[in-house]
């Protein structure tokens, strides 16, 4: 926000997203039980928000978790929403938040499944169970830098092809590397008055 | 001396300068207003009352434009493919009879320019020429897109043709002359106009005549919405114009043969009944442009309708239903009248 | 980190019997600056790459420095030719983070507004898409329609295209005095006129032969590719964010979702067009039972969602809308924006979709699909 006075407190960047665990008397649901019993080890955290459940999978399971979410006949995840991810930059565990958001048409539930990973740990792709993994996960690719393994096409899509850094990082400027941020007219200003300076000189 | 040189030269003026090519220019409005009606828009309002001097101004637009050949194509030959395209649609006039001969001060001319006996091979002959044009225009652009279309177009226009001078055959059998003013005066003997005794090959021959003049739809090798640019993406201005100029006299040509050959020519409906002579006062060519004229509003009007077809299926309506449609008029028309005699 | 070498369709893999076209950012039918490279063998398509980016604005970034209004001005110009329905997606999504509740009347005029822009937008379809068969009449008329839809919106809140007719909570501003009337006159002149599209094109010999068979895609094919929407629903899958998760008024509405068979282009065509009558009669409805109340819930005056994250889909147009959003609970701005485009989903079907089909048929199945550039890109 241009507009914030300068002297404002500095608020303390957040260090991970809030994920509330369900509440006690909570049912799983048979997606997750499902999930739970058929891979070991899968499933290290669920939450619900907001009628959303969530779980949390290590990298190292997420491929077999996936691949039994889709097969299973209670899970049924055959389509794949959205694929997509958020960075945390303090967080230690990893600075990114891969986000699946799976979706079945027969049973009409919805799950969110995310994995926890550093800058270059690798991520198996997912086009091997959904096809509509591949755009997805290149403009994660582009967007983030997040280490897809297996992916059959891995270059950048939204970007130019040859163009360096992740733009959607928390420490990637809004305005481009090198360039002026131009929020306010007072911005505007300022680059006519040192254009003309220029002139001068 | 005046009946030998003076008169004809003056019908070829007349016919050329006073008829043709101002049809042919007058057809860009034609089209561009009938389109915009069927669209429910007006078309050109602007230049002149109800946008009549549009042609005009397109034309001289046209010609101040600046003369772009590319580098390496071949300059002769692509200055002389427009033109190619164009002149056999204007000399096919030569034997398309507007009216019988008439008595003009005392004098009887014919308001056609010539009568050949032979005039229907005459102008299948010469109308097959024009398909040189094309291909030299896509050979000469020197690039590899309006070759390949020029290559569709040129196929696409002799598959047609094929059908065309089958049906013209089912015509010729029933008229017994290849003569154009033959063929109305058996018509006007017959007292029948030939779309009725020959539907089929009526039909044909209009729908070859879409196909013939790249026209919707049919005009795949000329749309924009294709990847490949038509045979005239590297003309500009005047050339440019003459190829679209060539398409729509072939327009006017198909659709004056198509009036002599089924809808009698210069005669009025039902010429035989004695009852209907006021409606003589029409003079016969009056006739004649006003028949010619239905067609080509036809022409326009199956452009604004139509969705456009795929090449492959222009080439399998063309060979696999409309020749054998045309063969099989024709052998049954042989068999009737030889029953019939 | 270096890319992988790419497998390449330009370039060095270039044979005698293969031709490369460059179907390039600027050309009549992409309906945008869209780019596809075709790999031909004669006039046939063997493969083909689709290269998108041309139109990306960083919008998911640019968020993250607007306020939660803001983002609403945003939100319109991705999927510029359905904004309104943007508008009610970021709104929805919000509001459910934040856990507002609605009011019913605006929950009806959120409806009726959407389906106004379904109509909007497959009026733009159809004429786009007849007009690249060559059928440009349908154009024209189809853009009269759309002039009918505009006014409409003009009327309500004074902007054609990008309306920016929502907030968080409810909508800005109440409907003018009259604005039912001439929406349910509205009503009765485009049942007229979808009749007329479809004396023009439905039973058409040769848009048959153009669009039947052309770009077959099987259901669980269609659904694991990701497709959406009308382009799903051609394949056979009975999926409509409308019915499986309801939002806004649809839950109170009684309309039907028209599903294919053959999962061609024609049938994609019959989906929409069925489509056009069914939001006739959802807007009806809607426009007949709009409730008495206010038009805006109670909004807090600054707007900072609780910490944490949610998804929420709506059906647009083109297909499923989602956003999904991640709060901070301490800044003003969204921690993270993320549309789910329903466009970009569809367009990566499109290699699949044009192989082994002929040129002319590239450009029908582009318009068959039904994309939007300023969606695919963002």
């Amino acid at each position: 926000m241009a507009d914030a006075p300068e002297h404002a407190p500095k608020v303390a960047a957040p260090t991970g997203p809030v994920e509330p665990a369900p509440p006690a008397d909570a049912v799983l649901p048979a997606f997750i039980t499902s999930l739970q019993n058929g891979v070991a080890g899968s499933v290290a955290q669920v939450s619900l928000y907001l009628g959303d459940w969530t779980v949390i999978v290590p990298v190292s399971h997420l491929l077999q978790a996936v691949e039994h979410l889709r097969r299973a006949t209670d899970c049924a995840f055959d389509y794949l929403s959205d694929l997509t991810a958020t960075d945390w930059p303090p967080r230690k565990e990893g600075r990114f938040d891969v986000i699946y958001m799976l979706y079945s048409t027969r049973l009409r539930h919805r799950i969110r499944v995310k994995v926890k990973v550093a800058e270059d740990t690798p991520v198996p792709s997912v086009t091997g169970v959904w096809p509509a993994a591949n755009w997805l996960e290149r403009e994660v690719f582009d967007m983030f830098g997040v280490n897809f393994t297996g992916h059959p096409d891995r270059r950048r899509i939204l970007m130019p092809e040859d163009w360096q850094g992740h733009p959607q990082r928390k420490d990637y400027p809004l305005e481009g590397p090198g360039e002026l941020l131009m929020e306010s007219p007072l911005d505007w200003l300022k680059l006519r008055q040192a254009r003309e300076e220029m002139d001068i000189e | 001396m005046i009946d030998q040189f003076v008169i004809p030269t003056l019908k070829i003026v007349i016919v050329l300068f006073a008829g043709v090519l101002p049809a042919v220019t007058y057809m860009v409005l034609l089209e561009r207003k009938v389109i915009a009606w069927a669209q429910s828009r007006l078309g050109p309002m602007r230049v002149g009352p109800y946008g009549v001097l549009q042609p005009i101004a397109d034309a001289i637009k046209l010609m101040l434009k600046e003369d772009i050949t590319p580098t390496k194509a071949d300059r002769w030959v692509f200055t002389a493919a427009p033109i190619i395209s164009m002149v056999p649609a204007l000399i096919v006039y030569a034997v398309i009879p507007f009216g019988p001969t008439v008595q003009f001060f005392g004098h009887p001319v014919s308001l056609y320019i010539t009568d050949i006996n032979v005039g229907l091979l005459y102008i299948v002959s010469v109308a097959s020429v024009g398909v040189y044009g094309i291909i030299l225009a896509g050979y000469a652009s020197n690039s590899k897109f309006p070759l390949l279309a020029s290559l569709r177009a040129s196929a696409q226009l002799i598959s047609y043709e094929v059908a065309v001078t089958l049906t013209l055959v089912s015509v010729i059998l029933m008229t017994g002359t290849l003569s154009m003013v033959g063929i109305v005066n058996a018509q006007y003997n017959a007292r029948v106009w030939l779309f009725i005794v020959q539907p089929v090959a009526f039909v044909i021959f209009f729908i070859g005549g879409l196909a013939e003049t790249n026209r919707a739809p049919f005009d795949l090798p000329e749309a924009e919405q294709e990847l490949t640019g038509g045979f005239h993406t590297e003309y500009s201005g005047m050339r440019f114009a003459l190829f679209f100029l060539a398409e729509y006299a072939n327009m006017i040509v198909v659709s004056s043969v198509a009036t002599t050959l089924f809808l009698g020519g210069w005669l009025r409906p039902f010429p035989n009944v004695a009852a209907l002579h006021f409606l003589d006062v029409v003079p016969s060519w009056i006739w004649f442009l006003l028949k010619s004229f239905v067609f080509l509003y036809i022409f326009i009007w199956v452009r604004a309708t139509l969705p456009r077809y795929r090449y492959d299926q222009l080439m399998r309506l063309g060979w696999k239903v409309l020749i054998p449609l045309a063969i099989a008029n024709l052998v049954v028309t042989g068999i009737v009248k030889v029953m019939l005699r | 980190m270096d890319t992988l070498t790419p497998k390449t369709l330009y370039g060095e893999m270039f044979d005698t019997n293969e031709l490369v076209i460059n179907m390039g950012p600027q050309h009549p039918s992409t309906h945008g600056v869209l780019r596809v490279v075709l790999r031909l063998d004669g006039e046939k398509v063997i493969d083909a790459e689709v290269v998108i980016g041309y139109l990306h604005r960083g919008i998911e970034k640019l968020s993250e420095n607007r306020n939660w209004t803001q983002i609403i001005l945003l939100t319109d110009r991705m999927d510029y030719v359905a904004a309104a329905t943007n508008n009610v997606g970021y709104c929805q999504t919000v509001e459910k983070l934040m856990q507002l509740e609605v009011p019913r009347r605006a929950k009806y005029v959120r409806t009726i507004l959407c389906e106004l822009q379904r109509i909007a937008s497959h009026c733009l379809w159809v004429g786009t898409h007849a007009m690249d068969i060559g059928a440009m009449t349908v154009f024209l008329y189809a853009f009269r329609e759309r002039e009918l839809i505009l006014d409409l919106f003009e009327e309500f809140c004074g902007a054609r295209l990008t309306y920016n007719s929502m907030r968080i909570g409810g909508l800005p501003l109440d409907i003018p005095p009259g604005w039912d009337k001439k929406v349910l006159a509205f009503c009765d002149i485009m049942d007229a006129k979808i009749d007329e599209y479809e004396t023009l094109l439905t039973h058409n010999r040769i848009w048959l032969e153009r669009t039947k068979g052309i770009g077959v895609i099987s259901g669980p094919d269609a659904a694991a590719l990701g497709m959406c929407g009308p382009a799903l629903r051609g394949s056979g899958v009975a999926r409509d964010v409308r019915k499986d998760e309801p939002y806004a008024a649809y839950d109170e509405m009684e309309f039907d979702v028209p599903v294919g068979v053959a999962g061609d282009t024609y049938d994609r065509y019959l989906v929409r067009m069925e489509e056009f009558r069914q939001s006739l009669r959802i807007i009806r409805q809607a426009t007949e039972g709009i409730p008495e109340g206010p038009i805006v819930g109670k909004v807090p005056r600054l707007i900072k969602p609780a910490a944490g994250e949610t998804y929420h889909a709506i059906e647009s147009p083109k297909g499923e809308l989602g956003y999904f959003i991640v709060s901070d609970g301490k800044s003003t701005n969204p921690y993270r924006f993320r549309v789910r485009p329903p466009s970009f989903c569809n367009l990566q079907a499109l290699p699949r979709l044009v192989k082994g089909h002929l040129v002319a048929d590239v450009v029908a199945l582009i318009g068959s699909i039904d994309i939007v550039l300023g969606e695919v890109d963002r």
